[in-house]
């Protein structure tokens, strides 16, 4: 049960591909990493890479950084989402597809997994770091050095989810890996621990940013701006950050349960030896619902903003819009049942948590009728972020009113488990959180870049995504109906399911056409970038303070706090120059910043270790790294020079400088 | 700006960063009471709590842990007087209190494992171990922070920085102490009625 004896743990050469499947996979791992390196020497970027991005300390860098990560993880789970999709299209009667089932299991436990953690959260706290600090108009986060402890955390998740693929193998037990399946039993090889691990240390990085956003927001508001004067993305990141709070323990503990179970030969969640394997069930989702409101409430967010923007009017029930949020936000822990209805716990538990699943659905509806409102009679504007907000309401509409049906415990017990299920979840995490980032992320764009995405492409990546999301997921809400039952890797021929799994096959290859649109978009606009510069810092004709700064943003992110007395600030000030208000000079004083820290990064390498040994059972790997980790905490803290100064004079001459190339004067 | 508007604006957020990070910990523990709760019944045909617990250790053990956070208070309010010397001869103290109470836990753990009744037994000693063990390892890491912590005062003196981490220290060693209170009043005194 624990070989802690030999040096290597369970780890020898067998860990290695054997098949062309996985090798295929480890290959092009390897050969991107390689391919990255190989790159980086050519252009002597180095150093640049070291000094500039992986040592920053900045919530901007770091947040670009999480997005870059979480769009490299997007392809990787989205190959995984077309292999599936091949498989279920051709793998019926005697034709056994491309995949075996063992592949196929992987492959949608990796897609799953990947896609929530690493794509959602990467593109949530990518953002999150982008654009709170700048829109409650501070210069930075409470503990800047923590915020790069948590990217190097979540990074650390993504290396050992993919280094799987080339040593070992990753979990073949679903996205969230219910025992007994994933008890060392009938899971016996390093699969499950892989994906312990990778969430456990990545889950471990998202609360550490609960606590700094958290405390970000309670504590470093700007001058004049109370709680109800806050942006709707910000008062929704709030809301998601107390959700990490309360949920991620809950995930954290339930891993290391499953862990000693495995490793220990504890029994938690085992068949036998008084185990309970339901109580897994209960606990992986109450930290699972809650989580996937703090995906998608930041999105909401973003298209409260967006909405606003577009529709040139200021959003309709703001107050009513925080209320949702934070009924959203409580009602979040009460419905985590109804994923296991079927459990059996009786009529009167399923009554509950199917009428709190019911009543959760009523704020989110308070605030698509807002969004709604605040279209009707604005003068609005079809930019690209507006189009995947048009894209959200319809599919979302859809997809929540497919899970109102399935909080109906009578239906749930026939749908439970089914493809329909499946359409549901996709429908919802699609549409509100993906569009939703995708939307945030064109929006805010040339904040960073300094100019503007490429409307044109845009456009396409919009309507491939649109209908490509239809085709391959229409059919499955049907499939589902038909009894076609989720993570299917063969059918018989008899049940008629290949034609929608053809379609829905098809639809999955539009939206991998969406995703090279996006790539291209990304690459014509870099290419057209000198046409597309944002000269004004306002390219969107914004109302939040982020656009009164330069773009790109300089690093201090203001020169001068910006102190507020509205709800749209930048609004309001350009509302009061335009009807000849007197332009105040600013008045410049010496500010501190954090500097550059590698303390961050090697603790994410030691964590990495720490990780590694516990998946291969070398105990001495993880000593040296848990001890490395204490010794590197201890280093920083002994270091009483983490900040540099920069004087009002200096200050004065970069702020100009950055006005005159692309602010707002 | 005063240089002292941002040095106190720059204390209250870790200090608020703390308190929630103490709350995340509660949370921790919260979801290990949840889990023990729904296995104590649990043995497997293996011994209960009424069977192995012995309160007079525990009453032992939870005597030590209270003295330990009275003296932890004793030893802050020494540090706010600036007063070195009692700091560290308070904090001394609750060390040594804190490794006496490990001791009758692992004694205890020794006691369960060797007469065959470790965490492999049965799903209530699996609660069992890994919430009171993780209680443990928390008062391990206490006393390990308390170590270094003690080391800089005796180097640095009572700088304000030093005296923010000492409020730390002492408050995650006094939120130790409430969770051992739910330990003791849900593990072993409930574990004392006869099943």
């Amino acid at each position: 049960m624990i070989e802690f004896a030999s040096l290597l743990g369970k780890l020898n050469w067998s860990a290695l591909p054997q098949d062309p499947i996985t090798a295929g996979g480890a290959a092009t791992v390897v050969g991107g990493v390689l391919g990255v390196m190989a790159l980086l020497t050519y252009f002597k970027r180095w150093k640049w890479l070291w000094k500039e991005w992986l040592t920053s300390l900045d919530a901007k860098k770091i947040g670009i950084m999480y997005i870059v990560v979480a769009a490299v993880m997007l392809i990787r789970a989205g190959t995984d989402a077309l292999m599936m999709r091949t498989q279920q299209a051709v793998s019926v009667g005697a034709n056994h597809g491309i995949l075996d089932s063992n592949h196929f299991q992987q492959i949608f436990s990796a897609h799953g997994t990947i896609m929530i953690f690493f794509v959602g959260m990467g593109l949530m706290f990518g953002l999150i770091n982008l654009i709170m600090p700048l829109q409650i108009g501070s210069r930075d986060v409470a503990f800047p050095f923590l915020n790069s402890i948590s990217f190097w955390l979540f990074f650390v998740g993504v290396a050992l989810v993919n280094l799987s693929l080339v040593v070992g193998s990753f979990s073949a037990a679903g996205w969230l890996a219910y025992p007994p399946l994933s008890e060392l039993h009938y899971s016996p090889g390093v699969g499950v621990d892989y994906w312990i691990w990778s969430l456990e240390i990545a889950g471990i990085g998202s609360l550490l940013s609960g606590i700094n956003f958290l405390t970000t927001i309670i504590k470093m508001r700007c001058k004049g701006m109370s709680l109800m004067k806050m942006p709707m993305f910000v008062w929704t990141v709030m809301g998601a950050m107390t959700l990490v709070i309360f949920a991620f323990p809950i995930l954290t503990v339930t891993l290391t349960l499953l862990y000693l179970d495995r490793t220990f030969g504890m029994h938690f969640f085992t068949a036998g030896s008084g185990g309970n394997m339901m109580m897994y069930v209960n606990l992986i989702w109450a930290w699972g619902h809650p989580e996937v409101y703090i995906l998608v409430l930041p999105a909401f967010g973003v298209f409260s903003e967006v909405v606003a923007t577009f529709s040139r009017k200021r959003l309709f029930g703001y107050t009513s819009m925080v209320w949702a949020t934070w009924a959203i936000v409580a009602l979040s822990f009460s419905v985590w049942l109804h994923h296991f209805f079927t459990m059996g716990a009786g009529a009167d538990v399923n009554s509950f948590f199917g009428i709190m699943t019911m009543i959760i659905a009523v704020p989110t509806g308070v605030k698509i009728f807002n969004w709604l409102f605040t279209m009707y009679r604005g003068r609005i504007l079809f930019a690209t972020p507006m189009r995947w907000f048009m894209g959200f309401v319809v599919l979302f509409t859809m997809g929540g009113i497919a899970g109102v049906l399935l909080g109906v415990p009578a239906i749930d017990f026939q749908l439970h488990n089914s493809l329909f299920l499946v359409a549901h979840f996709h429908t919802m995490i699609v549409s509100g959180v993906l569009f939703g980032y995708f939307a945030g992320v064109t929006y805010w764009f040339p904040k960073f870049a300094g100019f503007r995405l490429n409307e044109r492409f845009g456009n396409y990546a919009f309507w491939c995504w649109f209908v490509g999301f239809i085709l391959a997921f229409g059919p499955l809400y049907i499939l589902g109906l038909m009894g076609a039952t989720r993570r299917l890797d063969h059918y018989s021929a008899s049940l008629g399911y290949q034609p929608l799994f053809i379609v829905a096959g098809i639809g999955a290859g539009i939206i991998a056409i969406g995703v090279t649109m996006q790539l291209l978009q990304i690459f014509v606009s870099i290419r057209g970038r000198h046409e597309a510069r944002d000269t004004t810092g306002d390219p969107w004709n914004g109302r939040t303070l982020e656009w009164s700064t330069p773009s790109p943003v300089p690093f201090y992110n203001y020169a001068v706090t910006p102190e507020v007395d509205s709800r749209d600030p930048f609004w309001a000030v350009k509302q009061a120059r335009a009807a000849g208000a007197a332009v105040e000079p600013p008045h410049y004083e010496a500010i501190s910043l954090p500097k550059n820290s590698a303390i961050g990064l090697y603790i994410g390498i030691m964590s990495f270790m720490v990780g590694f040994g516990a998946i291969w059972h070398i105990v001495w790997l993880s000593a040296i790294g848990l001890f490395s980790i204490v010794f590197l905490i201890l280093v920083r803290c002994n270091d009483d020079h983490t900040e540099h100064h920069i004087s009002a004079k200096k200050l004065e001459q970069l702020d100009k400088k950055a006005r005159a190339q692309g602010g707002y004067a | 700006m005063s240089s002292s508007a941002i040095t106190q604006a720059d204390d209250s957020k870790p200090i608020l960063g703390f308190w929630i990070y103490i709350m995340t910990d509660c949370v921790l523990f919260a979801s290990l009471f949840a889990t023990y709760a729904v296995l104590f019944r649990n043995t497997a045909g293996g011994p209960s709590g009424y069977q192995l617990f012995n309160l007079k250790n525990v009453l032992a053990e939870t005597l030590i842990l209270l003295t330990s956070s009275f003296t932890c208070g004793l030893a802050m309010l020494a540090a706010h007087r600036d007063d070195r010397k009692q700091t560290l001869f308070w904090f001394a103290v609750t060390f040594a209190l804190g490794i006496a109470f490990l001791a009758i836990e692992l004694t205890e753990f020794r006691h369960f494992v060797v007469t065959g009744n470790s965490w492999r037994r049965s799903g209530f000693l699996s609660a069992f171990f890994t919430l009171v063990g993780t209680h443990g390892l928390h008062i391990t890491i206490g006393l390990m922070w308390m170590v270094i912590l003690m080391w800089q005062v005796l180097k640095r003196g009572l700088s304000r920085s030093i005296i923010k981490r000492l409020t730390f220290l002492s408050m995650f060693w006094h939120f130790l102490d409430i969770i051992w209170i739910f330990i003791f009043t849900i593990v072993y005194l409930r574990g004392a009625i006869a099943p």
